[in-house]
């Protein structure tokens, strides 16, 4: 069973056939970095993948709307149209996860899902830190960290400095 | 000396031919002239020397705490120190100054090593090149060597080794350069998507991810909880075991730690691998391999067979859905995990003073580079009502289809997968930064990902140079928790191949050569 295995390896040696766009010995798109590689001892065929073109339009824009949610959500900005390019970007790549068929298939939260965690006895073995948890913060009074008002939402998008603004 | 080994080193220090002091000096001497690599972000020499002259007290009296005693070591910055700052190479932990040592690093102390001090990263362990980070990027030192210089052609006089030189890859860059230009004989990282491997690959260093659960990650500022490891560099592979021997283990600190006991061994100088069973997955053939590592790979593969090996093709159908996967997931969890900074408590605090949710935002816009507000962006918008199901639980449900690849190729009777690390040999960094951190994220994790998301053990060995005299490395996946079986056979492939020492001007004139290393056939 071993040698067969090997002997088709080794005949498996014949290119098969390409689409006009991909590179005969698998050299990457490096420019200036290629390697002349010899194409002769091929032991194992190139596996094909589907195509994915990342240059095919997204399929659909995120809406102002939504990116203003999400900057109130996250507390962190776009900062300018490359930040919104990178979610677009970003969304168009996880859309090839719904190629794959996942009927039946239970969501996995942790590759350790058949054991139990641990869970200490619920006895005091350390604290007393105070001090030294203080001294990280930049604002304190007495052994509280000191925070500005609360309960106050973050201004609306006409309102609030973002590169949203112009977009909508 | 410095070039030595760490088993080599620790039997020198327990005969007496060198001190913990001297030793600990020569290192730091070595960072102060490799300071152009900048692998280092904070160098603690004056606790370094102090750890080290308690070692040499430990010494004196012959009472060594064991083999790491008195052999300094460098931690990557996104490790807690107490003490010591750590940053995660952002302006939103700089200065910040952490009250605690996490677990690995408390373990590496009590065994007495020296903590040299603190390597350079991406900014929060999120890249593959060590090039995002505030500090600015690491560059490897094996664009410095011998080897690399005489196989580049300048192209003109005035373009010198300023601009041609290679990255170290990612995140670990830095704790991956320490070890590789000899300022220090082990060295921790952290491996989420192949973070350890990818720079042990580049630098010619091994590098090894451990089991998902076996070593603590308390102290180690998270990325993404489910993948997260501690990852070890270390310039052999018995070294590797030594490091893997003292950090492993149950932490009541970390409930993530599986509680069955973990009992540190040597490795077997394996002689005959007839009973070994290694698979080599087809898809891992991933389109932009180069054609020098395909060479390479297939070549290990006949090294296996020939020596009375059973090699066999195998599939794992989902490999290429890793990344995408990845990309999600982590996302996902680093939107969560990025959550708790906010200035109040730690780290940078803007002076907006309007409001709690302003001067949240106005931190995090300080604080944070582009590639992190990315990441935290699209980990919000997976996290949408109206994307959770469509996009974080089908990433959570492919997450399944890899993990169950892999438990498929192991069951029938596979030992060890044999892959390559990376897709090429290091690229320039001024070629590297043309593409943004996410694609080349996604370019460069393609082969070391999947390990994680199963959350297997996987080492990458350095084979041979490539035609432009750079490190390439293999990797060898084993199975859930069998780490000596992985160390014995890629210690014993490590030893097949001979892989060339790195022949660098400055470690030649720190070097007392108390160790001479013999030079034999390489690989290639």
């Amino acid at each position: 069973m071993r040698a067969l295995s090997f002997v088709r390896w080794l005949r498996a040696g014949r290119v098969p056939p390409r689409g006009p766009e991909s590179r005969h010995s698998g050299d990457s798109g490096h420019s200036g970095h290629r390697h002349s590689g010899d194409s002769g001892h091929r032991v194992y065929s190139e596996y094909r993948y589907s195509e994915y073109r990342p240059q095919d339009p997204p399929q659909q824009k995120v809406s102002v709307e939504v990116l203003d949610h999400l900057e109130h959500l996250a507390l962190v900005d776009f900062r300018d149209s490359e930040g919104v390019e990178r979610l677009q970007k970003a969304i168009q790549f996880a859309d090839q996860l719904h190629e794959v068929n996942t009927d039946g298939v239970e969501p996995m939260d942790s590759v350790l899902e058949d054991r139990c965690l641990y869970l200490r006895e619920d006895d005091v073995t350390e604290g007393n830190c105070t001090k030294e948890l203080l001294e990280n913060a930049r604002e304190k009074v007495e052994e509280y960290f000191v925070a500005p008002p609360g309960n106050i939402p973050l201004p609306k998008l006409e309102e609030r400095e973002t590169f949203l603004q112009g977009s909508k | 000396m410095l070039r030595a080994s760490l088993r080599q080193v620790s039997t020198a220090l327990k005969e007496g031919r060198v001190t913990p002091t001297e030793l600990c000096q020569r290192c730091l001497a070595l960072i102060k002239s490799t300071k152009f690599l900048n692998a280092y972000i904070t160098v603690a020499e004056e606790t370094a020397l102090k750890q080290a002259e308690e070692s040499e007290e430990r010494y004196k009296r012959g009472q060594p705490l064991g083999i790491l005693d008195g052999i300094p070591i460098a931690v990557k910055d996104n490790f807690n120190t107490a003490g010591i700052e750590t940053t995660c190479a952002s302006n939103m932990l700089k200065g910040y100054i952490s009250p605690y040592n996490a677990t690995v690093v408390q373990k590496l102390l009590d065994h007495g090593a020296v903590l040299l001090g603190k390597t350079n990263l991406d900014e929060f362990a999120m890249g593959s090149g060590s090039t995002d980070g505030v500090f600015g990027p690491v560059r490897n030192p094996w664009s410095y060597s011998k080897q690399y210089k005489e196989k580049s052609v300048p192209k003109s006089h005035s373009e010198d080794e300023e601009s041609g030189w290679v990255i170290t890859g990612g995140s670990s860059g830095g704790s991956a350069a320490a070890v590789s230009s000899f300022t220090c004989f082990a060295a921790l990282g952290s491996d989420t998507g192949g973070s350890t491997r990818n720079p042990a690959a580049h630098c010619g260093v091994v590098g090894l991810k451990p089991t998902y659960g076996l070593i603590s990650r308390h102290g180690l500022i998270p990325l993404v909880n489910s993948m997260d490891v501690p990852g070890i560099l270390t310039r052999c592979v018995d070294d590797a075991a030594v490091l893997l021997g003292s950090l492993a283990g149950h932490d009541p600190k970390d409930s993530t730690t599986i509680q069955d006991d973990f009992k540190p061994f040597e490795l077997p100088n394996l002689t005959d691998v007839s009973k070994l069973s290694i698979g080599i997955p087809k898809e891992y053939h991933a389109p932009g391999l180069s054609s020098e590592i395909l060479a390479l790979w297939s070549k290990a593969a006949d090294l296996f067979k020939n020596a009375g090996a059973k090699v066999v093709e195998v599939s794992l159908p989902h490999t290429r859905y890793s990344i995408v996967c990845y990309h999600v997931l982590c996302t996902a969890e680093v939107a969560s995990n990025m959550a708790r900074f906010d200035g109040l408590e730690y780290g940078h605090r803007s002076d907006m003073k309007d409001s709690t949710e302003s001067m949240y935002a106005a931190t995090r816009r300080e604080g944070f580079n582009d590639v992190v507000r990315g990441r935290i962006l699209s980990g919000n918008y997976f996290l949408l009502k109206q994307n959770y199901e469509k996009y974080f639980v089908k990433a959570q449900k492919v997450r399944r289809l890899i993990a169950n690849d892999f438990v498929k190729v192991f069951r029938s009777g596979v030992d060890v997968l044999l892959t390559p690390t990376t897709l090429s040999d290091a690229a320039p960094y001024m070629e590297f930064i043309q593409e943004d951190n996410r694609t080349r994220s996604a370019q460069d994790d393609i082969l070391t990902q999947a390990a994680n998301m199963a959350g297997l053990p996987a080492i990458n060995v350095p084979t041979a140079l490539s035609e432009r005299g750079l490190p390439v490395g293999l990797q060898f996946i084993g199975r859930s928790f069998q780490e000596k079986q992985l160390l014995t056979v890629a210690k014993w492939f490590e030893k097949q191949v001979q892989f060339p020492v790195i022949q660098l001007e400055e470690v030649k004139r720190h070097d007392s050569g108390v160790f001479q290393h013999q030079k034999s056939a390489s690989f290639s």
